[in-house]
């Protein structure tokens, strides 16, 4: 059920509240209004733009993040709805300079081609094997659903995940 | 030094993608820019009686309102067509002015009548909506069959009619036809289809009054040549005055061929309020004015002989052009699809027959394959049905069919230079397990499900194309692909090329292409592209042209490279030039231990002095620096060609059509990395798969589009698709040094009629429409329960 002073917020969006996260392991505080989605967020006022907007209609994943550990597409959330969490971009997903595991795996197997829906991809299949260390190709193929890619016939991303169920 | 080309080399663009780094348009953001919307049309067909600002432009934020009137005022031209096609009877095509922003017409919904240009996207959406216009709606044509029967849409043009052309012979097809023992008819509806590139189509146009240029950042697959049209044809500015730029681009697939009503309006206005514009597309605005591909009515028959051999084959094809004739749009339908008609076949005679007509519908234009996967699906639906009918193993009938020697000199227009189709047909066969099938099946029957098998065996003709020969059918560019390979003094190399990549792995694949030519290490390569400052000309990437052309522009680059180098090495040696060879990046004065490597020569090029002891290292008539430049126009199309296996199973109690296996065996002639190849593959037969089970473009009888959103527009998912089976075979192209054919359209083009040829097969043999839907199938399942229980 909407509240009903959701209706004011995203339909108007007067009201300027803060907002404080912690981006990508580091502190951030910032005016936004409070219809603002996370995606927009992330990358209008933090210019976080490796998180993608592919659809209007929370489709196709090509923004997935993950908050507070779990993978959602961020534009399905408003930025004041996620205050005070966790937020990990694909900017935070290298440790030190050095790739992720699903990060090498795309590349190794060629899983990604225009890279726009890569971000999202990535992010979704990292949360897939924090919650099932060795998904089977189906679960893979149901787990990313959600998210549309348009290039690779989704057959080297699937490799890819299960490349990187063996190096997590 | 191991050669590269053929080897499985990771992709050097990918970290960028992999880490959140890639910068695609809609990243870029310029100091004190402004936001577009775009007021669109609501109705399919209507004239405008009246457009009212007045209160938008007392919206908060507005910097500017502009209209089809200042447009026209400032003499900025429309959107054209990029081929002149010619009716059977003489007479030049019909084509209507596309102005960038409608001023007394529109024609589709979403064409564009205002664009309000405010300080914030926000503002800019909410004074969108006070825009009034007054529309008087009239009454739309949106079927393709149907359109030339409806109400004109555009002025002069009778019947909707763009042109009426005909490839081929009527009267040798009429007396093979009068031969035949059997003639095989098929009516074919080839569904309309939207692209949908993951990246919605951007730009941001910027304007310096100091230098009196416009930039011009875009999601395109071809910068090169939208600054082209847009200087020459949209009057936007000289092309001195423009510089297009095609950063990161998230999938092109033929979409972004077009220079788009955007680009024009956005570039034009910057220079207006001397402001950057920036415009991102929402995914609903996509669905709606991208261009759109396929579509066609066809009817087609097939003249045989009682034991199987092909005699003549006719097509009768009505083409929607959409609202507009655009870059692509009547070429696809007539010269990328009629020459591909009659297949991987030898027919002595046939024809092809097109009708191309204009409804109130989205533009139709190129569409990955573009031309050929209508060709393909028509011949080989058409060669599947002739094998039921005439009782012939499907694979054996096409065997009898194919040319036996090549070059092959194709019915209508193209001479194939290589191939040898029997071999791919036979490696297919064993890796699909064709012998197999009938033990499947009857495992499928004991499940109570029905099982298929669709077999096609196509080619295409790409690496678009020889100059001389597209022109004189009507193009209005020549399709060569420039080159220019820069030495850096210390030994690096720049590779600027006209290709354009949006997924393909230019900087990868050419790289590797430069690597062995010149011996350089393929870190010490990097692959330029996109930007038309950067670079001297290119034609862009679609047709699977980027290896075929582009990449010959880059060996014929490197080549000249070594021949200088060759000379300087002789100088610098005191040796002949005949006597210097070059290898693995040095150059060898034969029957010597004298040598340079490549390096050294590009140093000594750069710094050509003479001081005491040393003397010029460059001969006489030669200039410093290493730099050299190609424009290569190829001989010929290249064609790759194979046959792909598909087999599904049906559930007859829901309809769901389950795609078992797919087996894809290609000849895309020589391999330069067998990844970046895979993946081409797979994204074709993915987007090949989703024309013949999932994806549709509907628009209803008003010429509201049904399937506008991802909520109702069927993409495929990773769900949806097996393991694919891939495998090649191989003979190189004769027609250019790489001996490549190209690969990223085959899927697309072949898997279609593969998949329908099984979901048929497993049918009976009963027609079902594509996207061949759970509901569409469960009817036919059920039509094929009574016809069996009355054969009982």
């Amino acid at each position: 059920m909407i509240k009903s002073s959701w209706v004011k917020i995203l339909i108007k969006g007067e009201i300027m509240g803060k907002i404080s996260l912690e981006v990508n392991g580091r502190k951030v505080e910032k005016e936004a209004s409070d219809n603002t989605l996370l995606s927009t967020f992330l990358r209008e006022h933090l210019q976080l733009t490796g998180t993608h907007i592919g659809c209007d209609t929370s489709q196709c994943g090509a923004c997935v993040v993950h908050v507070d550990g779990n993978s959602l597409k961020s534009c399905t959330a408003l930025a004041a709805d996620v205050n005070g969490s966790k937020i990990t971009t694909i900017e935070g997903l290298e440790t030190n300079g050095k790739m992720h595991p699903m990060q090498e795996a795309f590349k190794k197997l060629h899983g990604l081609q225009c890279g726009f829906c890569t971000p999202g991809m990535v992010m979704s299949a990292v949360d897939l094997l924090q919650k099932n260390k060795k998904p089977s190709d189906t679960e893979i193929r149901d787990w990313l659903e959600g998210n549309i890619c348009r290039c690779t016939g989704y057959q080297n991303i699937v490799a890819a995940v299960k490349e990187a169920a063996t190096k997590m | 030094m191991a050669s590269l080309v053929g080897s499985r080399v990771e992709r050097k663009e990918d970290k960028r993608f992999l880490t959140g780094k890639g910068r695609y348009t809609a990243d870029i953001n310029l100091a004190n820019q402004t936001y577009a919307i775009f007021v669109r049309s609501p109705h399919a067909r209507a004239s405008i009686k009246k457009i009212n600002i007045d209160k938008a432009l007392k919206s908060s934020g507005v910097v500017s309102i502009l209209t089809g009137k200042e447009i026209a005022d400032d003499k900025i031209g429309g959107l054209i067509a990029g081929w002149a096609i010619r009716s059977e009877d003489g007479t030049e095509m019909k084509c209507p002015g596309n102005p960038p922003l409608a001023k007394d017409n529109v024609n589709f919904v979403g064409d564009p009548v205002a664009v309000v240009i405010a300080e914030s996207l926000a503002e800019a959406k909410e004074a969108a909506e006070k825009v009034e216009v007054d529309y008087k709606v009239l009454k739309a044509v949106t079927s393709t069959a149907d359109a030339m029967n409806g109400d004109t849409i555009h002025e002069g043009i009778d019947k909707n009619l763009c042109f009426d052309w005909l490839l081929g012979d009527r009267q040798k097809v009429k007396e093979a036809f009068d031969k035949a023992d059997k003639v095989i008819s098929i009516d074919i509806i080839n569904n309309r289809l939207i692209p949908n590139a993951m990246e919605p189509r951007a730009c941001v146009a910027d304007y310096n009054a100091a230098s009196e240029e416009i930039t011009l950042y875009t999601t395109s697959q071809n910068p090169h040549l939208s600054r082209l049209i847009m200087s020459a044809f949209g009057n936007v500015a000289p092309e001195h005055k423009l510089r297009v730029v095609a950063p990161d681009v998230g999938g092109g697939f033929g979409s972004k061929i077009n220079v788009y009503n955007e680009d024009i309006v956005c570039s034009w206005a910057a220079k207006k309020i001397n402001r950057a514009i920036k415009w991102v597309a929402e995914r609903s605005e996509s669905f709606l004015t991208d261009i759109h591909g396929r579509d066609h009515v066809t009817h087609a028959e097939l003249a045989v002989t009682k034991d199987g051999k092909f005699l003549g084959f006719k097509n009768e094809t009505i083409a929607n052009l959409g609202a507009y004739a655009r870059v692509f749009g009547t070429v696809t339908p007539t010269y990328l699809f009629g020459p591909c008609a009659t297949g991987v076949y030898e027919i002595p005679a046939a024809y092809t027959n097109v009708k191309a007509v204009y409804t109130n519908t989205a533009p139709v234009d190129a569409y990955r394959g573009a031309g050929r996967p209508e060709a393909t699906y028509t011949i080989e639906r058409l060669v599947e049905k002739a094998s039921m009918e005439l009782g012939i193993d499907k694979t054996e009938l096409r065997i009898k069919n194919f040319p036996t020697a090549f070059p092959f000199k194709q019915t209508l227009v193209h001479t194939v230079d290589s191939g040898d189709y029997v071999a791919g047909m036979e490696k297919a066969k064993q890796m699909a397990d064709y012998k197999g099938f009938e033990a499947r099946r009857k495992e499928s029957e004991a499940k109570g499900k029905l099982r298929g098998i669709g077999v096609t065996s196509y080619f295409e003709a790409c690496g678009i194309a020889p100059s001389a020969a597209v022109m004189s059918l009507g193009c209005g560019v020549g399709l060569w692909e420039s080159a220019e390979v820069r030495f850096n003094p210390t030994g690096q190399v720049t590779v600027y090329t006209g290709s354009h990549s949006h997924g393909q792995s230019h900087q990868t694949t050419f790289a590797q292409i430069a690597a062995d030519e010149l011996g350089v290490p393929i870190e010490n390569i990097d692959i330029v592209h996109g930007d038309t400052d950067k670079g001297t000309f290119g034609m862009g990437t679609y047709g699977s042209r980027s290896l075929a052309v582009g990449g010959i522009a880059i060996v014929n680059a490197c080549k000249k490279i070594v021949e200088k180098g060759k000379r300087v090495t002789a100088k610098m040696l005191e040796a002949n030039p005949e006597d210097v060879e070059f290898k693995d990046g040095e150059f060898i004065v034969s029957k010597s231990n004298k040598k340079k490597t490549i390096g050294e020569v590009a140093f000594a090029c750069y710094l050509p002095g003479v001081r005491d002891e040393m003397k010029s290292p460059l001969p006489e008539g030669d200039e410093p620096g290493l730099k050299e430049t190609s424009f290569y126009d190829p001989s010929n199309f290249s064609f790759p060609a194979g046959t792909h296996i598909a087999e599904v199973e049906i559930d007859p109690e829901t309809g769901h059509v389950k795609l078992e296996k797919y087996t894809a065996c290609d000849d895309f002639g020589r391999i330069i990395n067998p990844m970046v190849v895979e993946g081409q593959v797979h994204g074709g037969l993915a987007q090949g798969i989703g024309q013949a089970l999932y994806e549709n473009a509907e628009y209803d009888e008003t010429g509201q589009l049904m399937t506008g959103s991802y909520m109702d527009y069927t993409m495929p998912r990773a769900d949806n698709f097996p393991e694919f089976n891939i495998g090649y075979t191989c003979t190189h192209a004769t027609t250019n040094p790489l001996g490549v054919k190209g690969c990223g359209e085959a899927g697309a083009i072949a898997a279609p009629p593969t998949v329908m040829n099984a979901v048929i097969d497993a049918l009976g043999g009963q027609e079902v429409t594509m996207p061949a839907t759970a509901e569409k199938v469960w009817k036919a399942c059920k039509n094929l329960k009574k016809s069996n229980a009355k054969a009982a």
